[in-house]
């Protein structure tokens, strides 16, 4: 039987990044996944590393993230594709205006930079939106990444440092500190984090709604836009539980490339991209940036955020203490996952965290029965 | 068909405001082949110009009459159009 002292499921960029804690510390890593790494969430989202306000304890998370990001950006490869392009939250009418000050003051509670543009300046800084809108957020210190890449260093970066990577078998059984694969190897574990993004097979206590999203990228068209735009009418339409929706969200790549979104759907469990979605997504984009018309889309795919009923990631040990949960992240696991990881670390070693774990314990969610071995 | 299977004549278009005259009916790609210059610059810059000549790499886009990301192995040269480099 293998021994180790953490064992991560799922190689997502929320496993990897906790195998990287891990394995900085000094523990003895395996990381089991039975696909390819960050095949889902991960590969399939857009890589905005975003501060977002919705909740007291979403935004402490996010803030915490996004500056750890910040802080290990000259230490990402190239291709991470790292930009610090920052956030313009666009206001489309006066009641979006009133938002950009109560934003700005929530962010400015917690010492978050951001800046009020009006019309003019919102035309300045991006003269593609179209006229008549009211003005816009600047959260300048957001930035976009290229997630499937950012997961795949800190694999790298935990295997030079002694992690093992099991690739291409399942776990079917886990609790009490043991790990059993589809084919019946079995691992011991002083703790087990399970970061299986939307799969819950392993923790079926626990809710987590599969939340459909499209994504468009057009060909290269460099200098069309310089920062993430994103509408803040998203607040109302993303915030609804039960609607489709779709909302206008804009990305520069390093490339010169224009990633288009967004759209949020429940219920609908099949990956295929929808015309119809498509269609509502693409003419939201256009009617905030009418020269998007022109431009050539080269791929559209979909992917599914793991969503919780209270919006909030479940981060942290279960009834079985040796079980850990890192899952949950709906539209923010890019972001968090390196916040998420450094919690896990802090509920596995007491370490010292400048953030406080409890609003994502598990336990919120009621006392599980989890699968014991 | 006329057009395409060169009934006589010349046209003149402009690559990188360079004039080229070649027969009536030649693509677009030819005139771009014919002063050396590439289509488009690639993300990581290298010069790049067509590959299959059918419209299906994608490898000769390039700026036509002021439109990024066109194919230049699909379009007609007409009289006094313009091409680009894509950087």
């Amino acid at each position: 039987m293998e021994m180790y002292d953490a064992v991560i499921l799922g190689a997502g960029i929320v496993g990897a990044a906790c195998a990287y804690e891990c394995a900085a510390l000094g523990l003895r890593v395996a990381v089991v996944e039975p696909g390819v790494p960050a095949n889902g969430a991960s590969s399939a989202g857009m890589g905005h590393l975003v501060v977002m306000d919705d909740s007291p304890a979403q935004l402490a998370l996010t803030h915490y993230s996004r500056d750890l990001w910040r802080e290990m950006q000259n230490t990402l490869p190239a291709g991470v594709e790292f930009e610090e392009c920052g956030t313009l939250w666009v206001a489309a009418d006066d009641e979006e205006m009133q938002e950009v000050f109560a934003k700005r003051k929530a962010y400015a509670q917690r010492g978050i930079e951001t800046e009020v543009l009006d019309e003019q300046a919102l035309r300045q800084a991006e003269p593609n939106l179209r006229e008549g809108l009211v003005g816009a957020l600047c959260v300048p210190n957001d930035a976009v990444i290229y997630p499937p890449a950012a997961a795949g260093h800190f694999l790298a970066l935990a295997q030079q440092m002694g992690a093992k990577l099991l690739y291409g078998k399942r776990a079917v059984e886990v609790g009490k500190g043991k790990v059993v694969l589809e084919d019946s190897t079995q691992l011991t574990a002083g703790f087990i984090v399970i970061a299986t993004g939307t799969d819950v097979s392993l923790c079926p206590w626990v809710i987590v709604n599969r939340r459909k999203g499209h994504l468009a990228i057009t060909d290269r068209y460099p200098g069309v836009l310089r920062h993430q735009l994103v509408e803040l009418g998203y607040l109302k339409s993303a915030h609804s539980l039960a609607e489709d929706s779709v909302a206008f969200n804009l990305q520069p790549r390093k490339t010169g490339q224009v990633l288009i979104g967004s759209s949020r759907q429940y219920g609908d469990l099949s990956n295929q991209a929808e015309p119809e979605m498509l269609r509502r997504m693409l003419e939201r984009a256009v009617e905030y940036m009418p020269m998007l018309a022109g431009l050539s889309v080269i791929r559209v795919w979909t992917g599914f955020r793991a969503a919780t009923p209270d919006k909030l990631p479940l981060i942290g040990p279960t009834a079985d203490s040796s079980v850990l949960l890192a899952m949950g992240f709906e539209g923010l696991g890019i972001t968090n996952a390196v916040g998420a990881a450094r919690l896990v670390l802090h509920h596995i070693t007491k370490a010292e965290i400048a953030l406080d774990p409890q609003p994502f314990l598990p336990s919120r969610v009621g006392a599980p029965e989890a699968l014991y071995v | 068909m006329s057009e395409l299977n060169g009934s006589g004549g010349t046209v003149t278009v402009q690559v990188n405001g360079e004039r080229v005259t070649l027969p009536r009916g030649s693509m677009l790609i030819a005139a771009l082949l014919k002063t050396g210059a590439p289509c488009r610059i690639s993300v990581t810059g290298e010069p790049r110009t067509a590959l299959c000549g059918m419209g299906i790499c994608f490898e000769c886009r390039a700026i036509v009459d002021g439109v990024p990301q066109q194919r230049t192995c699909q379009i007609v040269c007409k009289e006094g159009m313009t091409v680009e480099t894509q950087l």
